[in-house]
């Protein structure tokens, strides 16, 4: 089994627009997704990201604040999960409720063993 | 919790031992038997938290559904402090979704839904009745955790220090976190054998509450109720509804039923010949009965079903006279077969003394092998005593009574033996 990490991206103004009663049967789908994985052993890890942060640059260090990219490119949250290859991997991501939304973005990326 | 008024304070003392038992057996799942003692801290923790806000703001119209939230919320400040801690095990495909902030407070309020609770409570009974525990400390632990006692009432109770109680329970956990016992309800093949464990606690702990040889109170009502309450809860579970434990409780609600007739205001012990039977609560004699007849399947009997028949006879006497010592003296005959051991051959002699008379009684009590052990055993004492004094042998009688006086540690079995003396002297 390897490990694919999924990064969420995307989703911010269709998320918004929301009544609550549709954010709590949106975040119950996610719920369900990640429940499922872990039922099938396949769940290693995963956590919402806040939107502020810092970006440090370069052999100075510089510290500033962001990234500040546009909604749909700032990474929103990751999962990571076993699979055998890539098409598994990519049948995880498409259960994924972020998809739901025109602009949502998973980005799937193996993770690579390095030979030492 | 002082400044509560009364029935509110009866009220929240009654809640509070019934829920912490629960929250105590969820969160020790979620967290794992070898963080039992992170799991008593929330418990601890809410209890307190309740004692203050309740006191300012009155109870809650539904103060468990309130005690659950508040400790729901403290076990998620737990798992997130202990995230990356190698004392919390999160390697349960279903324990592994309390890690992520995703799914942490769905994962954790699945946890706690009422259909599991049940079946937590049974698994905690089991851990605690572990066969690598020794008995002291399996009641021990049930009474801390399953009961809500603290270590000062757990002192009380065996006529202990908090310290040795303490040291106890100290032992027990470091077992739990050497052992990375799981918190499993036994497989078909071990339930018997582990459920027979239980009861064994179970009745033990019973006998600490109805005869309190340790202790300055003669009936410790709460002890009573908890063990019936743990009885309770096995007869209702589908995984152990074995005929010894309806036996059990049928044998509890029999005994339990004369607790108002045994002390009298002072607390001075009222032997059975002398009981006002009408005391006797008629209900839980009832109850007994219904627990009899489901007792009454499979192939084998077992003692608590003989000691349960014994006690239906005297509950169904309406005056001492009434009472069919024969029938009990055939129930302790079978009873000794099955079960050898002094306390029933003892039980057995004084079915005899009223059957036969003191003479041949003291006859019989001869013959039983393995005296050495009787003679360390008060009730032997007590027995003599009261055959000797039958027979009219005072300067024996008398003895006997001083010898058990001597063996006793119940400061109120100590009283009725001397009040024996005098009746003697007169």
């Amino acid at each position: 089994m390897k490990e694919f990490l999924l990064l969420f991206r995307g989703g911010e103004t269709e998320m918004a627009d929301q009544s609550p009663e549709q954010s709590q049967a949106h975040m119950q789908r996610w719920m369900h997704w990640m429940t499922e994985l872990g039922k099938q052993g396949k769940f290693v890890g995963a956590q919402p990201l806040a939107k502020t942060g810092k970006t440090i640059t370069g052999d100075k260090k510089v510290v500033s604040d962001g990234p500040f990219m546009e909604g749909k490119e700032i990474v929103g949250g990751y999962l990571i999960c076993k699979a055998n290859t890539y098409d598994e991997a990519i049948e995880i991501a498409n259960g994924c409720p972020l998809l739901e939304y025109n602009d949502g973005i998973v980005e799937v990326r193996e993770v690579h063993e390095l030979k030492m | 919790m002082s400044s509560l008024n009364e029935p509110v304070q009866q009220l929240a003392d009654h809640l509070f031992r019934n829920e912490s038992k629960k929250m105590v057996s969820v969160l020790t799942k979620i967290f794992g038997i070898e963080n039992l003692e992170a799991a008593e801290d929330v418990v601890q923790d809410t209890l307190l938290q309740a004692m203050n806000v309740w006191k300012l703001k009155g109870i809650p119209n539904n103060p468990s559904g309130w005690l659950f939230r508040v400790a729901k919320n403290k076990a998620i400040d737990v798992i997130r402090r202990n995230k990356y801690s190698v004392q919390f095990d999160f390697s349960d495909n279903e324990k592994i979704l309390l890690t992520s902030e995703y799914t942490l407070a769905a994962t954790m309020e699945n946890f706690w839904k009422e259909e599991f609770i049940k079946d937590d409570l049974l698994r905690m009974m089991f851990a605690c009745c572990h066969p690598e525990i020794s008995k002291e400390n399996q009641i021990t632990l049930m009474l801390k955790t399953l009961c809500g006692f603290s270590t000062a009432e757990i002192a009380k109770a065996f006529l202990t220090n908090e310290g040795t109680v303490s040291k106890r329970l100290y032992r027990t956990k470091e077992f739990f976190r050497q052992h990375k016992i799981k918190l499993v309800i036994p497989s078909i093949d071990e339930i018997k054998n582990r459920t027979d464990s239980v009861l064994n606690a179970i009745y033990l702990l019973f006998n600490e509450g109805y005869n309190s040889t340790n202790s300055e109170e003669l009936i410790r009502k709460n002890v009573i109720a908890e063990a019936m309450m743990l009885c309770k809860l096995l007869t209702e579970n589908d995984h152990t509804q074995q005929p010894e434990v309806f036996a059990l409780m049928a044998l509890m609600c029999f005994h339990s039923a004369r607790s108002d007739s045994r002390l009298t205001a002072e607390g001075e012990i009222i032997l059975l010949p002398m009981q006002d039977r009408k005391k006797w609560n008629s209900r839980l004699i009832d109850q007994g009965n219904e627990y009899m007849n489901k007792a009454a399947f499979g192939n084998i009997v077992s003692a608590y079903h003989i000691e349960a028949a014994i006690a239906y006879e005297h509950c169904s006497a309406k005056f001492f006279k009434d009472t069919n010592w024969k029938r009990i003296l055939e129930y302790y005959e079978w009873l000794c077969s099955i079960s050898p051991s002094p306390i029933n051959e003892l039980n057995k002699n004084v079915a005899f003394m009223e059957l036969y008379g003191a003479e041949k009684a003291l006859k019989e009590l001869q013959l039983i092998n393995n005296k050495k052990k009787l003679e360390t055993y008060y009730l032997y004492h007590s027995l003599l005593g009261e055959i000797y004094s039958r027979i009219h042998n005072l300067s024996a009688a008398k003895e006997h009574f001083e010898t058990a006086m001597r063996l006793t540690h119940s400061e109120t079995e100590r009283n009725l033996l001397k009040n024996k003396i005098l009746v003697l002297l007169n």
